[in-house]
């Protein structure tokens, strides 16, 4: 499977799991097999994570999300670049996030 | 924006999950229904499956899955389907895609015996994410149905075992020590180390709880049912080790007298249960009509804010139980609490007997009574629980 993080694709939460807010915290929980290793695992985000996650709404190209979150946190040059590149990368890996395709 | 992992694996139950706060609700029990294909001899809420009356009153697939929705909004996230058989209702794989579509796990608590292939699969494909519970009530056609009274529970049930290990469905068996079953004890704990995901021996209901709807006649035949408190601890510590252990551990932190207040269980604080017919209790055995919340009148989220926490802040009046459970120290090893008193006594603060005389003979096994002592009238019991922590126990041969 290619797993290259594409600028142009557009990228969303996959319909296998369950994205909840719960006091505050973002927790994935699998829906089918396959996703995460062990049956009675969660995922929770950092708050890079929760930030990045809230954008991609599966209408925005990435490099739109990027320039979005560019333009809300003011962070050194290259360095939203590489957190938005390794969180989609680290998503996308684990079946959680998924290519969408234009509506 | 940081640099810590932006994705953590955690376990459901780990506390680190909530930084914050915890969620208000932790565990949505959910009675499907109170019918059941067997008619286990022992069970504490079992009406026939065909009980079409009791059928009609049960909540509609559409009014439980409002509760499950708003069980989710208010964090929840284990929903517990039992009953009676859960798998009875026509539309349990609807409610069950329901809850783990709201992304909670479902724990199921079911006889096995309606398993069919398509259930197995279809938990093979959206796992519940915790193990099943099946109850195992013998090893042999003839225990098993003397204690089921019904004729082919024994294949269906092991039938549908098979189907969940087939689809590589986690599950875990338990047992209930009964008369008709008690030869097969051994047998049983053997099978069930077999199976991939029991990474302990099987725990047993020894005790036999009472008709948690209280019906005078079935709880006789349980309370015949029931060992003596000697023959149950005997049943119960006989994995010296791994009991002393685990008793070690829970009395550490759990023994000491409670005082006038009833409820130290989290029953109702930060779980309840759903009856079949939309009233909300504290717990799966506590059905006194002033614990039931009725939902079409309110709903989960006052219930859990409003309702149990009154509740809960409720005192003991029996004079009885303010000079002896009130007093004793025994708490950890007792199952005297407000649901048990109103089982066998209609009342949520009188003392039961039988679990008085059973959590004597724990203590006295364990080296922290003497014979003919009360533990009620023990003054040095703190000594006692220290040297019983510190020591290697004086055990009963």
């Amino acid at each position: 499977m290619n797993t290259e993080v594409k600028m142009d694709s557009i990228y969303a939460p996959s319909e296998d799991v369950v994205v909840r807010e719960i006091e505050g915290e973002v927790i994935i929980v699998p829906l089918v097999a396959g996703v995460g290793n062990m049956e009675d695992e969660i995922f929770t985000l950092n708050e890079t994570g929760r930030a990045i996650l809230a954008k991609l709404d599966g209408k925005s190209r990435l490099k739109d999300v990027l320039e979005s979150l560019s333009e809300e946190f003011e962070s050194p040059a290259g360095e939203i670049d590489r957190d938005v590149i390794g969180f989609v990368g680290e998503l996308f890996k684990r079946n959680i996030l998924v290519e969408a395709s234009e509506g | 924006m940081t640099k810590d992992s932006y994705i953590t694996r955690q376990n459901w139950d780990d506390a680190e999950v909530w930084k914050h706060s915890k969620p208000l609700l932790r565990l949505l029990d959910v009675e499907l229904t109170e019918r059941c294909n067997n008619n286990c001899i022992h069970c504490l809420i079992n009406i026939p499956a065909s009980d079409v009356e009791a059928e009609e009153m049960e909540l509609s697939c559409e009014e439980i899955k409002a509760v499950l929705k708003e069980a989710a909004s208010l964090g929840c996230l284990t929903i517990r389907f039992t009953g009676g058989e859960p798998l009875l209702r026509d539309d349990f794989e609807e409610l069950y895609l329901y809850a783990r579509r709201l992304g909670m796990r479902v724990l199921l608590f079911t006889n096995a015996t309606l398993i069919t292939p398509h259930i197995a699969e279809l938990f093979s494909h959206v796992p519940p994410m915790k193990e099943v519970e099946v109850t195992v009530y013998g090893m042999k056609r003839g225990s098993y149905e003397a204690v089921t009274r019904k004729s082919g529970s024994f294949e269906a049930a092991f039938r549908g075992m098979g189907l969940l290990l087939e689809n590589d469905v986690p599950f875990v068996v338990k047992g209930a020590l009964l008369p008709p079953n008690i030869g097969d004890m051994e047998e049983f704990e053997a099978w069930a180390s077999t199976i991939p995901w029991m990474d302990k021996p099987p725990t047993h209901s020894i005790f036999l709880d009472l008709r948690c709807r209280r019906d005078p006649e079935k709880n006789r035949l349980i309370k015949r049912l029931r060992p003596s408190p000697e023959e149950g601890v005997r049943a119960l510590t006989r994995r010296k080790e791994d009991y002393l252990r685990g008793t070690k551990e829970f009395c550490s932190k759990f023994m000491s007298p409670p005082g006038e207040g009833l409820f130290s269980c989290s029953a109702g604080l930060d779980s309840c249960c759903l009856d079949a017919y939309g009233y909300l209790q504290p717990c799966l055995l506590l059905k006194h009509p002033d614990a039931s919340y009725d939902l079409k009148s309110g709903s989960l989220g006052d219930a859990m804010r409003n309702f149990f926490p009154r509740y809960r802040m409720m005192k003991a009046s029996n004079s009885e139980y303010l000079a002896r459970c009130a007093r004793c120290f025994l708490k950890g090893l007792c199952e005297q609490c407000p649901a048990k008193s109103w089982t066998e006594h209609g009342t949520l603060d009188t003392p039961v007997e039988y679990l008085c005389e059973v959590a004597h003979v724990k203590a006295r096994y364990l080296g922290i009574l003497d014979d003919g002592e009360r533990a009620w009238e023990v003054e040095n019991w703190r000594e006692r629980i220290e040297k019983m922590l510190k020591d290697d126990p004086k055990l009963q041969e």
